[in-house]
């Protein structure tokens, strides 16, 4: 004799189980409709994949399963779709939801099935997927899906299968009546799930010691097999999947967890039965067995029906009087609910329905108030504190309910049955657990509401930022427009000045478009047209800038250092625009992918030392004479130095001093040879753009100017503007006379400088 | 030094009192700057309890605004879509008492539904709704992601064409829930034992009145 644990508590309310045992299993035959709801197991709903009209077959799948936790539907008789419609369904709210309406014909026709011979040459996952595509959910009352509740973790090791025969509501015997007359497809069920399992050290039916008849046929189907049967004594409820592991192996399932956590899987006797007809017959499962019980019935018993038969037709076989009936109860006396329409439909979980006369089952006296009896406590099978929980129920507060492991009450109503002063315990309980679990659900969706939110106004910021970014460079560019329009001077200069604001503008600029990921990208031809831009804008600066620099030499003009220091700067300038330019060529043709920083970074690198190899001649020859010319005049006032204080240096400074003019003197040779020789910037510096001169001289009369008091920065002015207008005039004639195309321009320009110069003589003559 | 402080007891005393005022002083200042919190860390609990429908019903252009006027000192029961839940775990979080809704009623969880064949295309809705709940473009059809909607309504008041509906959420199967039973004791208060029968009222009335 095997050792048989006990679980807490329990309670033994009385058993009603004989009335519908006094006569077999009977066939309740074919309803004139059939109601197939959608959603008959826990998970997702079916998804009807037939249409109204349309002439279904006994077994037809008619909705398919949505998702993992789903199983399909099966028309249980032929005949015609008459509706895919909302219609009151076997649940306690007694809301309506999708069902799929046959009108059956009475041929009752099967489609072709698909039997298997010999299952255990089939793959576990194509036995799964046949108990799935088959619509199998456990049939004991909850109904979850049992092809998900066998497909366990490959590495989970499960040493024990447990068959629940138990049974321990009042009422029921369906399970009963199942066992005593099917006990050998029960048997060749558990040798299917045998093979898929395999549980390595044993399998157990658990059966409560009130069906000596069922037990006696169990035992005689099972003679040769390994499955062993476990009576244990009665006690309400011992049926409860974790209750019947704890009594027949001792294990307690963890808070939370599954019974695969144990090494166990556990499945329900009805379910068996629905498994092995799945299997060999490639049957769906479209009937189950239902006790139709109750004093209100004249002929309780079991009845073989076809899901979607409708409960007033299941009814009247039992010989229901709706008269005596005050309440009708699907499911048993602990754990049913009342059934709000007796035009429901039997579903996979129906395995009773209860029609008790008054006094069999009165109304529940009103509740009173709660004594701290504890009787709720010694009542629990899983030991939790249900008059704890009340009280925390009716405070809301959900916090300490959960503390106080709320979700691992099995909802079994034992408390409920104990109390002595009719509190319904198991409502607050029930009510609790879906507040909470509500809660979480709008906790979730607050959070996702949340980070939209903050996503959008992330994306607002942004664009206010590119907006404000694109209205700051539009009003840049108007000033720099209206600049341009000015004194020529003024906007040679505001040039000048603009490269040591921009690298800081342009990294905002960059940073804010890597930001924002999308910012308005310069077309490579736009780059290409910049860059070219200014390397001409560059050669043409370094152009004047030698050209006035050959001027003050000529002229031995005090202001010679200047423009030394800016003839060099010219020159870096245009050494690098040149890069940039060559640089971007590259970049252009060569990489696909510009955006790839690593290959821009090659591409630069590439183009640097390209650029310093390709440094032609003249601009050598610029560098040399622009270094020459910082050292002679470094070494110049050294000498001034020495001379003025008189040091005994002096001489040899003079020498050096002499050398270096001497070198200065061969180099700028060299560099005029290189400039006549070479195309395009030679060409220009030798033709000394008169117009580029005459802004150079302007520039240095400025400059000259800064030092000067206002008056004599006025008179210089006045001088230098008639000066200016002389030559423009002059300048004029001469392009007149040959017929240039500088005539318009020159045109424009003189009468720009005539206004100037009255304006300038105004002042003056204010002044003056 | 230490003869005169010994000889002068007050003084050493309001001394070393000023001494180890500075030490502790320095030493919180120096933590305040040290470990100083970044931003509000009561707010953020605060906003955690909000339901983040961003509905403006409060007052405040937001949850996250109304959570910092809380974490100020403002009333916290301006929350409509929150309801008496949130108001009880927002007083049981700053201990304040739990006041009933400054509002007429919870309002009731809803989507919003553009009747779409009346819909002129104007976009004003779409620049409305706080979490980006609804797609079109201008001068084409709009329409209301449901699974996005929070039902917060600031949508249906810049619509030209009144051309949308809050709809509440319907009860399915799928979302009913068991309701807490009536209390045992509400049902019971006036008649507890059978000799408070028939003067239980006037008594209550009494008992008010002496309080």
């Amino acid at each position: 004799m095997r050792k048989i644990w006990d679980i807490h508590g329990g309670v033994h309310p009385p058993e009603n189980k004989t009335q519908s045992l006094q006569r077999g299993i009977e066939n309740a035959g074919i309803p004139p409709v059939l109601v197939h709801p959608l959603s008959q197991h826990i998970g997702a709903p079916a998804a009807p994949i037939v249409e109204v009209g349309q002439s279904v077959l006994k077994g037809q799948m008619i909705a398919e399963a949505k998702g993992f936790v789903s199983v399909p539907v099966h028309a249980a008789s032929s005949g015609t779709v008459s509706a895919i419609e909302h219609r009151e369904i076997p649940h306690p709210s007694g809301l309506l939801a999708p069902c799929i309406v046959i009108d059956t014909d009475g041929k009752d026709e099967w489609i072709e099935l698909d039997p298997v011979d010999d299952y255990t040459a089939l793959e576990k996952a194509d036995l799964l997927h046949r108990i799935r595509d088959c619509g199998i959910a456990g049939m004991g009352g909850a109904g979850f899906p049992s092809a998900v509740k066998l497909s366990t973790r490959d590495d989970a090791v499960i040493d024990t299968l447990i068959i629940n025969g138990t049974e321990c509501e009042p009422y029921i015997t369906a399970d009963d009546m199942l066992m005593r007359e099917r006990a050998d497809q029960i048997i060749a069920g558990i040798k299917i799930l045998q093979h898929l399992i395999q549980p390595t050290e044993q399998t157990l039916i658990g059966v409560e010691d009130n069906k000596p008849e069922g037990i006696a046929a169990l035992r005689q189907a099972a003679e040769d097999s390994n499955i062993e049967i476990v009576v244990f004594p009665t006690k309400y409820p011992s049926g409860g999947e974790k209750q019947l592991i704890q009594i027949l192996t001792g294990r307690e399932v963890p808070s939370g967890g599954l019974p695969a956590d144990v090494g166990i899987v556990c499945q329900n006797i009805g379910t068996t039965v629905a498994i092995h007809r799945a299997v060999q017959f490639g049957e769906p499962l479209i009937s189950r067995i239902t006790t139709v019980t109750g004093e209100a019935c004249s002929a309780p018993g079991n009845f073989e029906v076809l899901l979607g038969t409708p409960v007033d037709y299941l009814l009247k076989l039992g010989g229901f009087n709706q008269q005596q009936c005050l309440r009708l109860v699907m499911g048993g006396p602990m754990m049913g609910f009342t059934l709000k329409d007796t035009s429901v439909p039997v579903v996979k979980t129906t395995n009773c329905l209860l029609a008790p006369t008054t006094e069999e089952l009165p109304p529940p006296p009103p509740a009173q108030a709660c004594i701290r009896c504890g009787l709720c406590a010694e009542a629990c099978p899983v030991s939790l504190l249900p008059q704890q929980m009340y009280w925390f129920a009716r405070g809301k507060e959900y916090e300490k309910l959960e503390d106080h492991n709320l979700f691992d009450c099995i909802e079994c109503g034992a408390c409920s049955y104990a109390c002595p002063s009719n509190i319904p315990l198991v409502q607050y309980y029930r009510a609790s657990k879906a507040e909470i679990r509500k809660q979480q659900q709008e906790k979730v969706k607050s959070e996702h509401a949340k980070a939209r939110f903050e996503a959008r106004q992330l994306r607002i910021e942004r664009e206010e930022a590119e907006k404000e970014a694109r209205r700051k460079a539009r009003q840049e560019a108007a000033k720099k427009k209206a600049a341009a329009g000015k004194d020529p001077i003024k906007a040679a200069q505001e040039k000048a000045a603009a490269p040591a604001v921009d690298p800081a503008q342009a990294a905002i600029e960059k940073a804010m478009a890597k930001r924002s990921g999308e910012a308005p990208q310069e077309s490579s031809e736009e780059t290409l047209a910049r860059l070219q831009k200014a390397v001409e804008t560059a050669e043409k600066r370094l152009e004047s800038a030698s050209a006035k620099l050959k001027e003050a030499e000529a002229a031995d003009a005090p202001n010679l250092g200047a423009l030394q220091t800016a003839h060099e700067r010219m020159t870096e300038k245009l050494a690098k625009a040149k890069e940039e330019l060559q640089q971007h060529q590259q970049v252009s043709s060569g990489a696909s992918d510009t955006n790839d920083p690593a290959a821009a970074a090659i591409a630069r690198a590439q183009a640097a030392r390209a650029s310093k190899e390709d440094k032609s001649p003249l601009e050598k020859a610029q560098e040399q004479v622009a270094s020459l010319e910082k050292r002679l005049t470094k070494s110049e006032q050294k000498l001034a130095e020495a001379k003025e204080s008189g040091s005994d240096t002096a001489e040899v400074l003079e020498q050096s001093t002499a050398k270096l003019r001497e070198k200065l003197d061969a180099a700028r040779a060299e560099l005029a040879q290189i400039s006549e020789s070479e195309a395009p910037v030679a060409a220009a510096a030798s033709t000394n753009d008169p117009a580029q001169l005459a802004i150079e001289k302007a520039m240095a009369a400025r400059e000259a100017a800064a030092k000067l008091s206002p008056e004599d920065k006025a008179r210089k002015a006045l001088e230098s503007l008639e000066a200016r207008v002389e030559k423009t005039r002059a300048k004029l004639a001469e392009a007149e006379e040959s017929g240039a195309d500088t005539v318009e321009v020159l045109r424009d320009t003189l009468a720009k400088l005539e206004d100037k110069l009255a304006e300038a003589r105004k002042d003056a003559g204010v002044e003056g | 030094m230490i003869e005169l402080l010994s000889q002068h007891p007050f003084i050493a005393a309001l001394g070393s009192l000023a001494l180890l005022g500075l030490a502790f002083g320095s030493l919180l200042g120096f933590a305040a700057v040290k470990f100083k919190t970044e931003g509000d860390p009561i707010a953020d609990q605060v906003e955690a309890l909000l339901p983040q429908t961003q509905c403006g019903q409060c007052g405040y252009p937001g949850c996250r605004p109304y959570a910092e006027a809380i974490a100020q000192g403002d009333a916290i029961n301006k929350c409509p879509p929150g309801g008496e839940t949130t108001i009880n775990a927002l007083a049981d979080l700053l201990d304040v008492e739990a006041l009933p809704l400054d509002a007429e009623e919870e309002s009731v969880p809803s989507v919003a539904y553009i009747r779409e064949d009346e819909c002129i295309g104007c976009t004003k809705c779409i620049q409305a709704c706080p979490v980006d709940a609804i797609v079109g473009a201008a001068k084409h059809m709009h329409t209301v992601v449901a699974s996005e909607c929070t039902g917060c309504d600031l949508c249906v008041e810049p619509c030209p064409v009144d051309c949308i509906d809050m709809i509440p959420l319907p009860t399915t199967v799928q979302n009913w829930s068991w309701e807490l039973p009536p209390s045992a004791e509400e049902a019971i208060t006036e008649d507890l034992i059978a000799t408070d029968r028939g003067n239980s009222g006037e008594d209550s009335k009494d008992r008010d009145q002496a309080a």
